[in-house]
């Protein structure tokens, strides 16, 4: 850092300075308090045992052996916890809907392997675990569907009893006249794409600890979650409780990536427990657990096609999507929320005047989806830039040519979609072109001539996509959820002290939250960021709140903390006015000061403090107010935030390993607040993206035992695995909400899978191969490459 | 099930510590559970993540696969023997000015990594580093700024004519 560089606490313009993060001391110095970090005395540790049946019948449970085992407090099966709580139920207005239950232990029947059946509390988690094996469950296995195709069919086995069949959740989308768009098409590309099940995969495995108050029948519950408002909002309805007895804590979160974006039955167990006990219970999940467990994403069939004029323009859209939602529909977004985004943004950032798309959400004995950073956009651009890269090749055009001809332009925001979203002006174009520029698109092709010259797999792939952020109360995440995502409260205060408290119901689990409102109350209030403390993540603060995911907090939080900032500032130089007999036209706010300009009368914040609560008399007490406001901000609509990425990969002819050479990312997310920790979102999205695209996999077994049960079997990017990324941040027309922010925590990840399989294709398609199932791990390649050869040798 | 007792000496970040523990526990438990040390985290309790990365006798190791008992009359170094939230130490400071952290989990782990790395490889290139950044997990970051704290760190380093001895 350059010794000349001035104060960046005192600079002006805290908005947009790349500042480090408040919450970086605490947790440099493993100060930071995660949940398994609460480790309250006299607590007893929950270990379940769970089902290592896809679909069966409960016979019977013997926990005689368990109960006796040295240090147990207590075992439990489902029934046992009947009468304490209501079932989890996620509940929609869409039509044609199906909801599940979800009870903290089954009941009767199991639908996945992991599905939590018995519970053992012990004194300690070893203890606990010993006596999971002494548990003797007899099962009577009921047929199962594993897949969806299978599961969607009429004559399929169901998996709940009470539903009449297994598809949850089905919907159509569409506009124009599809029929007449590919009757009289030139061309038309089509092809089926397959996006495999991932984990999540937060590095903190999940982790929940109850603390009953017996005295006042109340109870904490700290939770290693990013939605600690649903969770208190679902279990106050579970175990009937008022809100102000029932907390949830999310001090320090451990990354989520949407897995810890749900409410889970665990959650309800050690709340159930913890009040039946009377004391403290805890559990940790382990990795396997883990993985098993937590709600797990993607998992899509896409048929998809597209109809073309003969210079490329694109005429119309047709997809069918089938998605493999897992055994219940998870709380509180619907086994909807995934698929029927995916079918939401196909269109993408593209002129699309006719579409046509169905989606089916069918349930299988699998652990159940949930939102998965990004969700339902990965696979859509993944499915429509593949289509968009082949349809360039049909009609013989550059891929960026392509694309360049089918980009919403910027006279035609506000753009209605053919599923019906609208983007506001973003810079779809803008990204291309500076993806092209930054990324050295013309130097990747001529190294990729050099390349096939000598025989080498080279390939260059781009992806634009637009997604919505920061999405207000207009729009549901999924269609008549029973939460109300787009809107978020900031309480701010100033003391007696003169310090800066502002509480937030959101819930940072990495994304720097502290730091970024800080830096926005700072810059409207007129302060200086060190005497800010922002607190966030308990319930306690503020009377509602959803959380953080959706890449929505800077957007929504952002704009209530502005609201609010702008309020207590107002009320300083209200006061400051009497105080100092000026004209309020005449105060300046900065630095923690208001100052009459051009002079030297000026009063701290606490000086004004003081004068408004402490000193009596200062201020005629019917004019005195308190340095207080609380302002909750519902944007209504949502904003677009695009980008374009683009790949440069290279396939190794022996290992069919994949090296991703080069990486860029051109995005437009609004007024950035820190560009920091906007660089690594990127860069970490950009990661999942890689991970997503080329390595991440779960996988079940025909008996529908899950396989990738470590993470020695599923794999997740390393250091060696990711390139250098480089980013071009463009701030173009700010969008229409409180402070200009888009939300750009998920981009990453909706780019690069789309990017790197058009990038493979590039680089295969010397051999006719097009990379349309992902991930591509080198077995997938290697078969295609062999299939290839053989039709060939068979020409 | 439940095996015997040991009595062990360790030493952690300085302090000498003694404790009867069951043969079976682990180390990454000891330091948590019995001694309160929650710095190091535990994320996969089968070896890969590195979250739970301490420097045993200076050399890195995973307390999660390394049983208490194993640690008998070793020093212990743990990511609460580094600086101070008022003093970082420098590769704390480093991480810091990088954003080499997000949510802070895999942190720790790597932290101690990174200690037992740049003591003992050159680490002239950053795939090198990436390299050596291998055998842990983060979810976060997508490793690049601990990529470029670690660099700063061997531009330090080899700035003051430090070098790095190479262990086989
Ligand atoms: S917790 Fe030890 S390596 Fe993952
Ligand atoms: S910072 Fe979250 S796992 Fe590395």
């Amino acid at each position: 850092m350059a010794a000349a560089a001035p104060d960046p606490l005192l600079r002006p313009g805290l908005i947009g300075a790349r500042l480090p993060r408040v919450e970086d001391a605490r947790l440099l110095t493993g100060r930071g308090t995660y949940a398994d970090d609460v480790r309250p005395r006299d607590a007893a540790h929950v270990a379940i045992r769970r089902s290592d049946h896809p679909h069966a019948r409960i016979v019977s449970i013997d926990t005689a052996a368990a109960a006796a085992a040295p240090g147990v407090i207590g075992v439990y099966v489902g029934e046992d916890l009947a009468a304490q709580v209501r079932p989890l139920r996620a509940t929609s207005r869409m039509a044609g809907y199906h909801a599940t239950e979800m009870w903290p232990l089954a009941r009767g029947v199991v639908r996945y392997v992991g599905e939590p059946v018995v519970a053992v509390l012990a004194e300690d988690r070893y203890a606990a675990e010993d006596a999971l094996e002494l548990i003797d469950i007899a099962y009577e296995p009921l047929p199962a569907a594993m897949h969806a195709p299978e599961a969607a069919a009429a004559d399929a086995p169901r998996l709940h009893d009470a539903l009449p069949g297994n598809v949850l959740a089905a919907r159509r989308f569409g506009r124009g006249d599809i029929d007449a768009a590919f009757a009289g098409a030139h061309a038309v590309v089509e092809a089926s794409f397959r996006l495999h099940r991932k984990a999540p995969l937060a590095i903190e495995p999940r982790c929940a600890v109850a603390e009953w108050d017996h005295g006042r029948r109340a109870l904490d519950l700290h939770v290693a979650t990013n939605i600690p408002g649903v969770v208190r909002d679902a279990l106050a309805d579970c175990l009937d409780m008022p809100g102000n007895r029932l907390r949830v804590i999310a001090a320090d979160v451990g990354g989520s990536f949407g897995g810890k974006g749900s409410v889970y039955q665990e959650e309800l167990l050690v709340a159930a427990l913890s009040r039946l006990l009377r004391r403290p219970v805890k559990w940790t999940s382990d990795r396997l657990e883990d993985l098993a467990s937590t709600s797990q994403a993607f998992d899509e069939r896409i048929e998809a096609s597209l109809a073309l004029d003969a210079d490329g323009t694109i005429r119309g859209l047709r997809a069918e999507v089938l998605s493999d939602v897992g055994a219940y529909s998870i709380y509180p977004w619907t086994a909807a929320l995934e698929p029927v985004q995916v079918v939401s943004f196909l269109p993408g950032p593209y002129r699309v005047p006719a579409y046509a798309a169905g989606v089916r959400a069918v349930a299988t004995p699998k652990a159940p989806t949930g939102p998965y950073r990004g969700v339902g956009r990965p696979a859509a651009a993944f499915a429509m830039e593949r289509l968009i890269d082949m349809a360039a090749a049909r009609v013989g055009l550059d891929p960026a040519e392509m694309r360049r001809r089918n980009l919403v332009r910027a006279e035609e925001f506000p753009y209605r979609t053919g599923s019906g979203l609208i983007w506001d002006r973003s810079g779809f174009m803008e990204t291309l072109e500076a993806a092209l520029r930054d990324g050295g698109y013309a130097a990747l092709r001529a190294r990729q001539a050099e390349a096939r010259a000598a025989g080498r797999w080279f390939g260059i792939g781009l992806a634009s996509y637009v997604e919505l952020t920061g999405i207000g109360s207009r729009i549901s995440a999924a269609p008549g959820m029973p939460i109300n995502t787009g809107m978020e409260t900031a309480s701010l205060r100033i003391d007696v002290t003169g310090a800066i408290t502002a509480a937030f119901g959101i819930a940072s689990h990495g994304q720097g939250l502290e730091t970024t409102l800080a830096q926005v109350i700072a810059e409207e209030l007129g302060a200086r960021i060190d005497t800010i403390e922002v607190l966030q993540g308990d319930t306690a603060l503020v009377a509602s709140s959803t959380g953080s995911y959706a890449s929505r907090s800077a957007v929504i939080a952002g704009g209530a903390a502005t609201l609010a900032a702008r309020e207590v500032r107002a009320k300083l130089k209200r006061a400051a006015s009497l105080l100092m007999e000026a004209d309020e036209a005449d105060l300046e706010v900065a630095d923690g000061t208001v100052r009459v300009a051009g002079t030297d009368r000026v009063m701290t914040f606490r000086d004004i403090a003081r004068a408004i609560y402490a000193d009596m008399g200062r201020i005629p007490h019917d004019r005195r107010e308190d340095l207080i406001s609380t302002q909750t901000y519902d944007p209504y609509l949502g904003t677009a935030a695009s980008a374009t990425h683009l790949a440069a990969v290279e396939v190794d002819p022996g290992t069919y390993a994949v090296r991703v050479l080069a990486y860029h990312v051109a995005e437009d997310c609004g007024r950035i607040i820190n560009p920091l920790i906007v660089d690594g979102q990127v860069q970490g999205a950009v990661a999942q993206g890689i991970g997503a695209a080329l390595l991440e996999e779960v996988t079940y077994d025909a008996a529908g035992q899950i396989v990738t049960a470590s993470l020695a079997d599923y794999l997740a990017p390393t250091a060696p695995c990711v390139p250098p990324i480089g980013i071009t941040h463009l701030e173009l027309d700010l969008p229409d909400n409180v402070g200009g922010f888009r939300g750009m925590g998920e981009g990453g990840t909706i780019g690069a899978p789309a990017a790197i399989a058009n990038a493979l294709s590039d680089a295969l398609s010397p051999l006719g191969i097009a990379v349309d199932e992902l991930p591509a791990t080198p077995e997938r390649l290697f078969r295609l490459v062999r299939a290839a050869q053989r039709k060939d040798d068979g020409a | 099930m439940s095996g015997g007792m040991h009595d062990i000496r360790v030493t952690v970040n300085g302090r000498a510590v003694a404790h009867r523990v069951e043969d079976r526990l682990l180390l990454s438990d000891f330091l948590r559970g019995v001694l309160g040390l929650t710095g190091t985290h535990v994320g996969c309790e089968h070896g890969v993540c590195g979250a739970c990365t301490v420097l045993l006798d200076d050399v890195s190791a995973r307390s999660c696969l390394t049983l208490a008992v194993q640690a008998d009359g070793a020093e212990v170094r743990t990511v609460e023997g580094l600086g101070t939230a008022e003093a970082l130490a420098p590769l704390q400071e480093a991480f810091r000015a990088h954003h080499a952290l997000q949510c802070g989990f895999c942190t720790p782990g790597m932290l101690m990594t990174c200690i037992d790395m740049l003591a003992t490889r050159r680490l002239a290139t950053d795939e090198e580093i990436r390299d050596a950044l291998g055998g842990n997990l983060c979810r976060c970051t997508g490793y690049e700024h601990i990529v470029a704290a670690v660099r700063s760190m061997v531009a330090a380093r080899d700035a003051a004519g430090e070098t790095a001895g190479e262990r086989p």
